[in-house]
């Protein structure tokens, strides 16, 4: 097997992590809150946009529209209704709360769509391959993914360093108590800010639905996926997130193809816990607080 | 336990210039505790007679009970003590329930003296992984643990040898007939469950113990008076996999069977989290009381599957929200009753009357 | 050393002062750390609050900014109560604090950090450039970090921030604190190129020497009452002086 052609492929799955690491990075960096039912937000996305295709029968174009804005009002109302009176000094009360989250998301969706394997149809898009030379190709979706990640994360960045609401972000993550003596309402922005992660997480989970299958426990492990990418890359860093997802996807592939399909999730597991070992605040850590 | 442990200055201190401060004391017990004491034994005798009475499923499903009461005095130990909130337990509940199976089954140690061998396995595993663990915080490291017990799950269901994702039956215990095994494996059960609320006693009564509530309450206060706290919480965390680690031996003895996606399944997690939240969190009794209240549930509802864990995970979270010091903590707060004595209280003892004016020269301080 | 008189300036209504506290008690849960405050601004008074550590000063401030909430009494501005409002309202009503420590946002550049201050969207004169002129030394440090700035530097910038939202009340919580005299001196400066805007200011402060040649009236704050109240004119330095230590 060409071991560019695993690299590449291994990359390229990077792209969808980062796409979920995204969300966790964004709300952790403004809130300093860990959303355990982060990847299950994103598997509910998928669910969202597979039962606008078959019993709305809407293609898949508009119902990944819908999901998306849709995501972005549950992001909204979860965080001002719910998950705002979860923060303060305590760590213990986010983290039993987003957890309670996730087994209500996980078994909500099992009693509607049972525990049956998904997936979302996007036609010939899925396998198309592109020729780089005789040895190596690389898959059109895959590359999308990658392509769709790499402007998420820009898109992201760019708010936050250029428009006043993206400053207010900032500001809100560095001082809350001094943000509001400037009129920044936190409880606004927070709910913002997690209405935008998971307008991120839906992208991923609908790229995840349409390149593999997935079912209502799916959720947890794009959750551990995406919190290895985003340790990895370092914390206060979106593009680090890019990175670490990288390290993650190839780590997996090439674990696969070396010792195993069983075992190719683990070496991932074990690249993750060499980085937490010998370079602890990641790849891009940042100095200043975020 | 009603015994009083004193410190500090006893008697009258007398400062210069006439004036006496009130002696104080510090003492643990009341007359309170020593009836709870008695109460206890009674009630661990009586559960310790229940194989000779009563039938062979009603003492399977108490050893489930036992499980869960060490579950979530293992977790609260974790999180309400230690503020480390771990959803990965069943990392060391399922090393229990396979080392278990490869000491009684691959070494032949017998298997009621294997579930100690499982648990010490289980916190030996424990030692190297924790500092890792804990170069991460809060919310990190609840994932970080996720994906511990997640490795863990992996590399057992890859292993030919244990009967990969298919699982395996502890063929050793099935060969004990039942008359043995089942009052057998019952009173382990209760020795674990017992000896999972008396760990937590001795360990919050210790000097650990004390430096535990301040980690909890200020990091960087307890750091700055002197409390060692990566040790503290290493104990910790290698008590609570040991914990773990014999209650999954425990349970696996008690079903017979283990397979990686039950033994290393996240609802034991669930059903923690969830006990301690209803039962309170930081208390002893929170978590007893968390564990009946499950336990009872558990009985009653679990076999409507999906629906059941929906319930638990809305009732955890509205109690999260609204009520997060539980049902205990209710309990404390409108009655200040204790029924463990772990906390240190000050005993002021009266002044005696005004002392002479010591002559200046030779004032104590 | 200038003197204004209470003024009726940009709008101000007649007879009601732009601030009032009535009966005030404010408590950190069990600890009461105000005790039946009152007092009124006028408008575009400068006001001084003096006293020692833990007199309530920089409590009393984060009330009036909507931080802290009083358990009892009112806190009116322009004759109304605002109890009601949020803190991040009150700044669009028009009054913005400088908080103790200056605090500001360390991942912003200094430039970033008064854009923001106009988050909370009133007009005025006001805008960075304006800040630039009152406090030259900020300009060159535009594109800076404002995590890596001088104590003193933050200062300005921690006011300047606040003057972006246009206020009619500036909170100046101990703002001399920490800070070299010279430093202190060009802030001082600035304050007093405040109220010929029409701009009111409650300025909290530890150096009470510097402060009371800036101030129309002076209360003292002794264990969360007021000990002293009145005109610096009128008031002799025994009288400050006791008022301060309770004697």
């Amino acid at each position: 097997m060409n071991w560019v052609n695993i690299v590449l492929q291994g990359i390229l799955l990077g792209g969808l992590y980062a796409l979920f690491a995204l969300g966790l990075a964004l709300v952790f960096g403004v809130m300093r809150l860990v959303n355990l039912a982060h990847g299950d937000l994103g598997i509910l996305a998928g669910f969202i946009a597979l039962a606008l295709v078959q019993s709305a029968h809407l293609p898949l174009v508009w119902s990944s529209i819908i999901t998306i804005v849709l995501m972005f009002g549950i992001g909204y109302v979860l965080q001002r209704g719910l998950l705002n009176f979860t923060l303060g000094t305590d760590d213990t009360r986010p983290i039993v709360v987003t957890f309670g989250l996730s087994i209500i998301i996980q078994n909500g969706l099992l009693v509607a769509f049972s525990a049956d394997s998904r997936g979302l149809d996007a036609g010939a898009l899925e396998n198309a391959s592109i020729r780089i030379s005789n040895q190596i190709a690389v898959g059109w979706y895959p590359l999308l993914v990658f392509v769709v990640a790499i402007v998420s994360i820009a898109t992201v960045q760019l708010f936050l360093n250029q428009t006043k609401l993206g400053k207010a972000f900032r500001a809100t993550s560095d001082d809350r108590e001094a943000a509001e003596l400037v009129g920044i309402d936190n409880r606004h922005i927070y709910a913002l800010a997690m209405a935008v992660a998971l307008v991120t997480v839906a992208i991923g989970g609908i790229a995840l639905a349409i390149r593999t299958t997935f079912d209502p426990s799916t959720g947890p492990f794009n959750l551990i996926f995406a919190f290895e990418a985003v340790i990895m890359g370092g914390m206060g860093s979106l593009w680090g997130t890019l990175l670490g997802g990288v390290v993650l996807g190839v780590s997996q592939v090439v674990g696969a193809q070396a010792f195993g399909t069983g075992w190719g999730i683990l070496c991932g597991h074990a690249v993750f816990l060499l980085v937490l070992a010998l370079r602890p605040s990641g790849f891009f850590a940042r100095t200043v607080t975020a | 336990m009603s015994e009083r442990a004193t410190l500090g200055g006893g008697g009258h201190i007398a400062a210069g210039g006439g004036l006496t401060v009130p002696g104080f004391r510090v003492a643990r017990s009341r007359r309170l505790h020593l009836y709870v004491l008695i109460v206890s034994v009674i009630v661990v005798a009586v559960l310790a007679s229940v194989p000779m009475w009563a039938q062979v499923g009603t003492s399977r499903t108490m050893i489930t009970l036992f499980g869960l009461v060490a579950l979530a005095q293992m977790w609260n130990l974790l999180g309400g003590y230690a503020g480390l909130i771990s959803v990965g337990q069943q990392a060391f509940i399922g090393i229990g329930a396979y080392g278990l199976w490869f000491l009684a089954d691959r070494l032949n140690i017998h298997p009621f003296v294997a579930v100690i061998g499982a648990a010490a396995l289980a916190a030996l595993i424990a030692l190297p992984i924790a500092p890792l663990l804990f170069r991460l915080r809060g919310g990190y490291f609840a994932i970080g643990t996720w994906v511990f017990a997640e490795i863990m799950r992996i590399i057992v269901s890859n292993i030919q040898a244990t009967g990969g994702g298919s699982g395996t039956t502890i063929m050793s215990a099935a060969g004990i007939p039942f008359e043995t095994r089942i009052p057998g494996t019952y009173w382990i059960g209760l020795t674990v469950a017992v000896g999972s609320i008396l760990i937590v006693y001795f360990l919050l009564r210790s000097k650990v113990g004390l430096g535990l509530t301040a980690i909890r309450d200020d990091d960087l206060a307890a750091q700055s008076s002197g409390v060692n706290i990566f040790r503290s919480k290493l104990i910790v965390f290698v008590v609570a996999a040991f914990g773990c680690g014999a209650m999954g031996a425990v349970v696996s003895l008690n079903l017979l069977f283990i397979q990686p996606s039950a033994s290393f399944s996240i609802n034991w997690t669930a059903f923690a989290i969830f006990m301690v939240v209803i039962g309170g969190f930081g208390s002893i009794e929170g978590p007893l009381i968390g564990a009946v209240i499950f336990f009872a549930l558990q009985q009653s509802l679990s076999q409507h599957g999906s629906t059941y864990m929906l319930l638990l995970g809305a009732i955890a979270v509205v109690m999260a929200t609204k009520a997060p010091r539980g049902i205990w903590g209710w309990v404390v707060q409108r009655w200040d009753l204790h029924l463990f004595p772990v906390r240190r209280g000050l005993v002021i003892e009266a002044p005696p009357e005004r002392a002479e004016p010591a002559p200046p020269e030779s004032a104590s301080a | 050393m200038q003197r204004r008189g209470a003024g009726l300036l940009h709008g101000g209504h007649a007879g009601v002062s732009i601030l009032e506290l009535q009966d005030v008690d404010v408590f950190y849960g069990d600890f009461q750390a105000l005790f039946s405050i009152s007092f009124s601004v006028e408008e575009g008074q400068t006001f001084a609050v003096i006293g020692a550590n833990g007199a309530g000063k920089s409590t009393m401030l984060k009330t009036i900014a909507g931080v802290l909430r009083p358990r009892s009494g009112r806190v009116l501005f322009e004759g109304e109560s605002i109890d009601h409002v949020s803190a991040h309202k009150r700044v669009g009503m028009g009054i913005s604090m400088v908080p103790e420590g200056r605090r500001v946002f360390p991942s912003l550049t200094v430039h970033e950090n008064l854009q923001i201050g106009a988050y909370g969207g009133r007009t005025g004169d006001w805008d960075v450039a304006s800040v630039y002129e009152l406090f030259p030394l900020l300009k060159p440090l535009a594109k800076r970090q404002s995590a890596s700035l001088s104590g003193g530097e933050q200062q300005a910038l921690a006011i300047g921030r606040a003057l972006m939202s246009n206020p009619r009340l500036v909170l100046l919580d101990e703002v001399s604190l920490g800070l070299a005299p010279v430093v202190i001196k060009r802030i001082y400066e600035a304050m007093e190129a405040l109220p010929a805007r029409g701009t009111t200011i409650l300025v909290v402060e530890q150096d009470v020497q510097h402060v009371l040649t800036v101030a129309d009236r002076v209360a003292c704050f002794l264990e969360g009452r007021i000990s002293l109240e009145g005109a610096p004119r009128e008031l002799s330095s025994d009288d400050i002086t006791a008022a301060y230590f309770g004697m």
